[in-house]
């Protein structure tokens, strides 16, 4: 098991090496710079002495491998860089966002999986039934219906029902619970619902498959009570997938929620990660795009791990 | 036509009017917090080195400016800082007397000294500020301090523009001893003068003010403080009006959201609406074929039915108002019977397009095709462009609308990678010297994107701001509006069109045609 962790925690470098060289070289293909957008997006009378004196500020006048090279070393001291928007540490400026994403994913996540796990099984153990096929439809039109779009519905509900909307600024669960709550429960909704459609089919059609195995009869068979066949030898053998499906929405949720934030005018990363790359921030996106890599290779790798903890074959391979 | 303007103007002066007479028929009330949208975010704290209404609408009522426009009576200036002012005769000396006790928010007192620092950093920055309206005041040849009350400009050369200058809200007065130990201190700090003291910025999220006690102008501000939200989903924050979360969203709004709001909240709301300082212009790149020729951008300006367009448009886009170089309705723009004398603005359209066929054949040009820049922003380049797309076709031309996102637009243009593109103009004040900017040389203006250069233009622009008598200076800048739409580089379409709904207890605050105006929020109170 230890060597099979090393392995996989190995191969986090390269992959992260090859996403820092992706996305720094992309952002730098795409035409106009921050200088450009921050002095011109108004039709400011700007000088092009003072738009090349801005750009020598921020560097943007080296050649692109010093900027990376720049950049990389920054990092490995644990430098990320300055915001060249805002002039602040891009790490403060993510970490300011980062505990409402966090806390949006992890509502979000509880809420699908608290849905999902119960409403597949259920429609797996009674396939091609009424029950089967209401929560298909329930599931199906979680899948069908954008998260955005459900979120506006909510907002546009609560307004025009109750002359309401949900808090605009974010206040800490450790401040206020109440208020926290009243802001975030309505976009953990929102994603949730499709977050839990991924993970409900997927949990209907692994349990459906597992339970065609040998292994299944054998223990009908021997006369174990249907609760233990399900609960005991087809549920552990069905999660695999399902939790890669969680993981990888979880990291999604991260750095994904782009227009959902938007809607409910969240302070989230998504919503950091739209506004960055439209203004062509480009120490931001570079960190944020490492940042979402990380989460998504951390989930990956713990995934991996727990693959190995429900499959011993995968730890003796 | 003409009964159409008339009205829009009576529209204006009844809503500038009616906020008046409210304040001046109610007494003020101290106290309460003014909730407020702002659509974007500033990059950083610096007015020098700001562009943005997102940046006014949360900073401004932090600082002071030597002068101020007054804001019923707009563009009439009035002091801020400034108690009284003189210009000698030869308009090369403009003379400064403060207000006594003032006192930045640290509790220091604001002297001459700030003033001169503050306008040296604009002029001449030094140890890495950035300033970027060096040019507007480039005339500026010292600046001296008799004495710790009086600040004295003296120029190098005549410019009819210097008063409304010394109103730009840009122009914040900082604390000379902070910006000597540190020239960048006013980007990561807010320090100021001004009606409200910096409570906290939570970037992506809010800006909080808190009213300061030792304001000069006794009794003022009414307010208790004050809270800027950043909300840049459009839906969001209309939503965010309805349900009274904010009361304001300064910069505009569209009349689809201005209908819905109406509808919903019928007299809890009040809608002010102004003609803008913002026109859409049409550039076009003379270094392409056939662009280069005077005939082919006259007889597409020509095709432009801009009376109808500004008619139609109005209804669906924060667009309305048809003018030339300068915005309608300003003292120094051109009246609608001499505008109708310009190509592309006359009443017979049918009239207009015969002759713009006859242009496209006379310089050789069969079935034009143009590749049309656009910005992605919906309101109110995507209709405006439809409606020039279909202007175009009906005298035979045929255009590709290429609409990419923000940066490659900025790009496109200020590159000349571009055949025509949708421009803007949008300023903070009514100045010839700002709007004229964008028709003269290349060589002489940052925003000339049109590439070309015209002498005649730059050597009217230069008489123009040189020119104190206003008379002379209208006929001069008829000249160079007339030339300069004759020659049709940069052809003007329709001026914008602010609207802007406020919650019915906002009191004590004036429309204007600026967003980047009346921000200070000094005077605003609310009737709870």
């Amino acid at each position: 098991m230890l060597r099979y962790t090393i392995h996989r925690a190995l191969l986090m470098i390269p992959t992260l090496l090859g996403v820092a060289v992706l996305v720094f070289v992309l952002l730098r293909l795409m035409p106009g710079d921050i200088v450009e957008m921050r002095f011109l997006l108004e039709g400011g009378q700007v000088s092009p002495e003072t738009l090349a004196a801005e750009r020598a500020r921020l560097g943007l006048d080296k050649e692109i491998w010093w900027q990376f090279y720049d950049w990389m070393t920054g990092i490995f001291v644990g430098d990320f860089g300055i915001s060249m928007w805002t002039g602040r540490p891009v790490i403060g400026e993510i970490a300011t966002r980062l505990e409402l994403s966090m806390q949006v994913a992890i509502m979000a996540t509880v809420l699908a999986t608290m849905l999902a796990l119960p409403l597949g099984t259920i429609a797996a153990l009674y396939k091609d039934s009424w029950i089967d096929r209401l929560i298909q439809v329930f599931a199906i039109a979680g899948l069908a219906v954008p998260s955005f779009w459900l979120g506006m519905l909510i907002i546009l509900g609560l307004l025009l029902n109750f002359n309401w909307i949900p808090p605009l600024t974010f206040t800490p669960i450790y401040e206020d619970p109440a208020k926290n709550l009243s802001q975030l429960i309505w976009p953990a909704l929102a994603v949730g619902y499709r977050y839990m459609a991924v993970a409900a089919r997927m949990t209907r059609s692994t349990i459906l498959e597992v339970l065609q195995e040998d292994y299944i009869r054998t223990a009908r068979a021997k006369g174990l009570y249907e609760r233990l066949v399900v609960g005991r030898h087809a549920m552990r053998n069905a999660m695999l997938p399902v939790i890669t499906v969680i993981g990888l929405e979880f990291a999604f949720l991260i750095g994904g929620l782009v227009v959902t934030e938007q809607v409910f005018n969240l302070n989230g990363i998504g919503k950091l990660f739209v506004d960055t790359v439209t203004r062509a921030d480009y120490t931001m996106v570079q960190a944020l795009v490492m940042l979402v890599a990380v989460f998504f290779i951390l989930i990956n790798f713990a995934v991996d791990l727990l693959y190995a903890v429900f499959d011993p074959r995968i730890r003796y391979n | 036509m003409i009964k159409l303007s008339l009205s829009l103007l009576g529209t204006l002066a009844l809503v500038l009017g009616g906020a008046s007479t409210d304040a001046v028929a109610q007494t003020p009330k101290r106290g309460g917090i003014l909730k407020f949208a702002v659509s974007a975010e500033p990059p950083n704290y610096d007015c020098h080195a700001a562009t943005s209404f997102a940046f006014i609408h949360p900073v401004r009522p932090h600082y002071n400016t030597l002068l101020k426009f007054d804001e019923p009576n707009y563009p009439k200036v009035k002091g801020d800082l400034a108690q009284s002012w003189t210009m000698s005769p030869d308009g090369l000396t403009y003379t400064f007397k403060l207000k006594p006790n003032i006192k930045f928010h640290d509790g220091t007192p604001m002297t001459s000294a700030d003033v001169k620092a503050s306008y040296e950093r604009i002029v001449n920055p030094t140890g890495g500020a950035v300033s970027i309206r060096k040019a507007a005041y480039s005339d500026i040849a010292s600046i001296e301090t008799p004495d710790a009350q009086t600040v004295v400009f003296k120029l190098k050369a005549r410019n009819a523009s210097m008063l409304t200058n010394f109103a730009s809200p840009w122009d914040c007065i900082y604390s000379a001893a902070k910006i000597k130990a540190d020239p960048k201190f006013p980007e990561k700090n807010v320090l100021g003068t001004g009606p409200f003291k910096f409570v906290e910025h939570v970037a992506g999220s809010h800006w909080v003010g808190e009213r300061f006690a030792d304001y000069f102008e006794k009794g003022r501000p009414y307010l208790d403080g004050f809270r800027a939200i950043f909300i840049t989903n459009t839906a969001a924050r209309v939503n965010a009006l309805q349900a009274g979360e904010v009361l304001s969203e300064f910069r505009g709004h569209s009349p689809a959201d201005r209908d819905r709001l109406k509808a919903a909240l019928g007299d809890k709301i009040v809608v002010h609406e102004s003609p803008w300082i913002c026109s859409l212009v049409v550039t076009f790149n003379t270094e392409k074929k056939p662009f280069d020729d005077a005939r082919v951008r006259r007889a597409l300006s020509l095709a432009i039915d801009r009376w109808k367009g500004a008619e139609a448009l109005s209804k669906i886009a924060l667009v309305r108002n048809v003018g030339g170089v300068l915005r309608p309705g300003y003292e120094m723009a051109a009246k609608e019977a001499e505008l109708v004398k310009y190509p592309g603005y006359g009443k017979d359209i049918n009239k207009a397009r015969a002759e713009a066929k006859k242009l496209l054949e006379q310089a050789g040009v069969k079935d034009l095709k143009i590749k049309f820049l656009n910005r992605n922003i919906p309101m109110p380049y995507t209709p405006v462009g439809i409606f020039l797309i279909d202007q175009w076709r009906q005298i035979g031309v045929t255009v590709e609308h290429d609409q990419p996102e923000t940066r490659a637009y900025i790009t496109g243009l200020r590159g000349g990678n571009y055949e025509a593109g949708l421009d803007f103009n949008c300023d903070a004040v009514d100045d010839p010297n700002l709007q004229l900017a964008k028709f003269i040389s290349a060589d002489k203006s940052p925003i000339n994107y049109g590439r070309y250069t015209d002498r005649k233009l730059d050597d009217l622009y230069n008489k123009q701001k040189g020119e104190l008598d206003n008379k002379k200076r209208y006929a001069l800048i008829r000249e160079f509006e007339q030339h300069a739409l004759n020659e049709a580089y940069s052809i003007p379409i329709i001026w914008w069109h602010r609207i802007i709904i406020n919650w019915k207890q906002i009191k004590g605050w004036y429309m204007s045609p600026s967003h980047y105006l009346n921000q200070d929020l000094q005077d605003v109170w609310l009737d709870s």
